[in-house]
């Protein structure tokens, strides 16, 4: 297990480094690099001190340097905390990141939370009750789910909170806790608006989640073991969640690594935009139009890093749950 | 096979069990009768899909959806009240599917084992928390008997901890031959090969100290020589505890080194009954005369074996008459595709669904006629 945790790390870091080099090498890759722009305009407005500011960043940056130079230095740089600076804002891309990174992470754990609450418990009726009244309102509104985007419903939601109940639902924090310090009052405003792009995550998650866990149950309830199981006088109730489920919910696990972890920062971007919160998604995005290539760079890398962090999480998991995957 | 007497355990009438489905109704079991004694071993034969594990599931109540059964499976369950033995009549068939009744006797008094050991064990469960977990269910540990003698069977029970669970689950895989007992406890049924996970099966099933086994083809996925090693096992065990054991096969061989009596079954009825030297001996419906002839006999050169012609029907257009004609090598025309026979009496004990023994068919006029055409 020991051995099989190292290998795992040791191929997580090589993978890590082959994506920061890539992603480097696209952010790089169209003519003339944000530099330029801001340069020529500058020059254009006679600002001679901010474009000497600029060369500086230049130099420092080695942005007049080979490619690999310049990948050397970032990646360098990077592992040491430093994530370079957002040319965009003129401030470290560490420091732009920070407080949204956590809001990040906290929306997408509540989220998650929410949605396998509602969706396991759902999927699990529906498997077992399956062609029943019941079932097929699930099935219905799990496919309404599924067909129904994100960034829509969020569009709903503003429109009826707005216009209809004249409600403040846009951001995570109402205008006088934006840029107050953090304290109790401030938490309980964040709770108050996150609850709602939490749903709307949470709507269009659940569906799909519902179908996947009602899908392997399904299969798993078919099994020769769960009769067996039965036929030894376990509660059906014993059978279905000891047996069955332990079994079915393998493939959510995997998701759970391979989607939602890398979701965190990047999951739900026009929902985020939508609602205009103060989360990763919509810097990513404006970084990525602006070529702001470290900010785009630090996201990018910290996505990967994510996923790699996720996959490694659900072998745990996996192993825990399924002996079979322990002695490969 | 008839009159209910002292040693019956479980008692089956006119069980019926169909299944509705697109293409139209299936009578998995289309009224079987017969009985299962105490302490002897019942062998069920049949070709595939004739009824024989919906039978099984039957005498559970564990038909699945979208089966309905109807008839009568009555077990006739023995414990000790104030001191003597009374009998209690429990009606299975009309139990609650996953009423406490019902759960107390699946695992308990009656335990079953599968035809695919491969996947009849949980995966994620080692083979001695199955047994731990049956063993916490089903069997009861007297505590220190109260008072003197006189009141030696008001025993108080309790249920075992689960400390001893372990230890009757390291003692039951030690009894069915499983090698280094107390490591294999913790063995999960990926690290088992195919009969080590019968024998688990077999060690799940006795550990509750059931008065029936059902062996749905225990060994129909095994090698030969394992086949052997677990049929020995199941008999040396059943010498060693009073339980009786329905043996479902499709092979007349096992049938022979297993059973007292036997049940031949074909598209969901028995069509012969009997103690399986009888009919070794006098086989009387043709089918149980080609499965008979189908079985090679050891020392034998290479003979032709007699197989029995065509397949079975489908179940949404079965025969007229006696379901059996298309395939009988003693159809007679005429008759036995038009009247469907009954079963009959044709020896002590043995009885046979086919016209040559319908009571009052050999007597009648077309019967003469046809005999004598013939
Ligand atoms: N869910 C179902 N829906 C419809 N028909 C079913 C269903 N389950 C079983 N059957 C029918 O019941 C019949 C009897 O099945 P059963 O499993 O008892 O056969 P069997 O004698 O045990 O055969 P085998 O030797 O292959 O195990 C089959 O012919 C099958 O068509
Ligand atoms: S009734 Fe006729 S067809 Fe059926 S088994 Fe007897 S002889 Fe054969
Ligand atoms: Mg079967």
């Amino acid at each position: 297990m020991v051995s099989f945790l190292i290998r795992r790390v040791f191929y997580a870091i090589i993978m890590l480094i082959l994506v920061s080099f890539i992603s480097f090498l696209i952010i790089n890759l169209p003519a003339g690099d944000f530099m330029d722009q801001k340069i020529a305009e500058l020059e254009a407005r006679g600002d001679k001190s901010a474009v000497a500011r600029v060369e500086d960043y230049r130099v420092r940056y080695g942005l007049d340097k080979p490619m690999l130079t310049q990948y050397w230095i970032w990646i360098s740089n990077f592992v040491r905390g430093d994530f370079g600076l957002s040319f965009q804002f003129e401030r470290p891309v560490k420091e732009l990141i920070g407080q949204r990174l956590t809001l990040s992470i906290l929306l997408s754990l509540t989220t998650l939370t929410i949605t396998w609450l509602i969706a396991i418990p759902l999927g699990v009726y529906s498997a077992v009750n399956q062609y029943s009244i019941g079932d097929q309102v699930i099935t219905t509104i799990a496919f309404i789910g599924i067909g129904l985007p994100g960034f829509l419903l969020a569009l709903l939601v503003l429109y009826v909170a707005i216009v209809i109940l004249n409600q403040d639902v846009v951001g995570l924090f109402s205008r006088e806790f934006q840029d107050a310090p953090w304290s109790l009052a401030k938490i309980w405003d964040l709770l108050k608006h996150l609850w709602v792009p939490a749903l709307i995550g949470a709507v269009t998650g659940t569906a799909g989640t519902i179908r996947i866990m009602r899908g392997n149950l399904l299969d798993t309830l078919g099994q020769p073991f769960i009769e067996a199981a039965r036929a030894r006088g376990l509660k059906s109730r014993r059978v279905i969640w000891k047996h069955a489920v332990r079994m079915a919910i393998t493939p959510l696990v995997i998701i759970l690594g391979t989607e939602a972890f890398p979701g965190i920062l990047a999951g739900n971007i026009l929902v985020e935009v939508v609602l205009g919160l103060p989360t990763i998604g919509p810097l990513y995005i404006n970084a990525l139009t602006t070529q702001d290539m470290f900010m785009a760079g630090t996201v990018l890398v910290l996505i990967v890093f994510l996923l790699l962090v996720g996959n490694l999480i659900t072998d745990l998991v996996l192993a825990w749950i399924d002996p079979r995957v322990r002695l490969e | 096979m008839s009159e209910i007497t002292d040693d019956v355990l479980v008692s089956i009438r006119n069980l019926r069990i169909r299944f509705d489905v697109r293409d139209g109704i299936v009578n998995a079991v289309d009224g079987a009768n017969f009985t299962i004694r105490r302490g002897k071993t019942l062998g069920v034969i049949g070709e595939s899909g004739c009824g024989k594990s919906m039978t099984a599931k039957a005498i559970m109540n564990m038909v699945p959806k979208p089966g309905v059964m109807t008839g009568e499976v009555t077990l006739y369950k023995r414990h000790v009240e104030n001191g003597s033995q009374v009998v209690e009549e429990i009606r299975i068939d009309q139990l609650d599917k996953d009423g406490e009744e019902i759960r107390n006797i699946r695992g308990g008094v009656i335990t079953m084992i599968f035809q695919e050991p491969m996947s009849s064990l949980t995966p994620v469960f080692t083979a001695g928390l199955h047994i731990m977990e049956a063993v916490k269910l089903h069997r009861f540990l007297p505590i220190e008997s109260i008072g003197d003698t006189m009141t030696r069977n008001i025993q108080k029970k309790r249920e075992v901890s689960p400390e001893e669970a372990r230890e009757i689950a390291i003692d039951m895989l030690q009894k069915v031959g499983l090698p280094n007992a107390a490591q294999r406890v913790d063995s999960y049924p990926h690290q088992l090969s195919g009969g080590q996970r019968q024998r688990v099966m077999i060690a799940i099933a006795l550990s509750t100290h059931p008065e029936l086994l059902i062996a749905d083809e225990p060994t129909t996925a095994l090698d030969v020589s394992i086949e052997a090693q677990i049929l020995d096992l199941m008999r040396e065990l059943q010498e060693t505890v009073d339980m009786a054991i329905l043996f479902i096969t499709h092979n007349m061989g096992v049938i022979a080194e297993m059973a007292d009596e036997m049940v031949v079954m074909y598209m969901g009825k028995e069509v012969e009954e009997g103690s399986v030297v009888d009919i070794f001996e006098n086989p009387k419906h043709p089918y149980t005369r080609l499965l008979l002839a189908s079985i090679p006999e050891i020392g034998e050169k290479k003979r032709e074996l007699a197989t029995i012609k065509g397949m079975t029907p489908s179940p949404f257009n079965l025969p007229t008459g006696c379901v059996f004609h298309p395939r009988c090598p003693d159809f007679m025309p005429g008759k036995c595709d038009v009247v469907k026979p009954l079963l009959a009496t044709v020896a002590k004990n043995q009885n046979a669904r086919c016209l040559m023994y319908d009571p009052c068919w050999p007597n009648t006029a077309e019967a003469q006629a046809v005999k004598a055409k013939a």
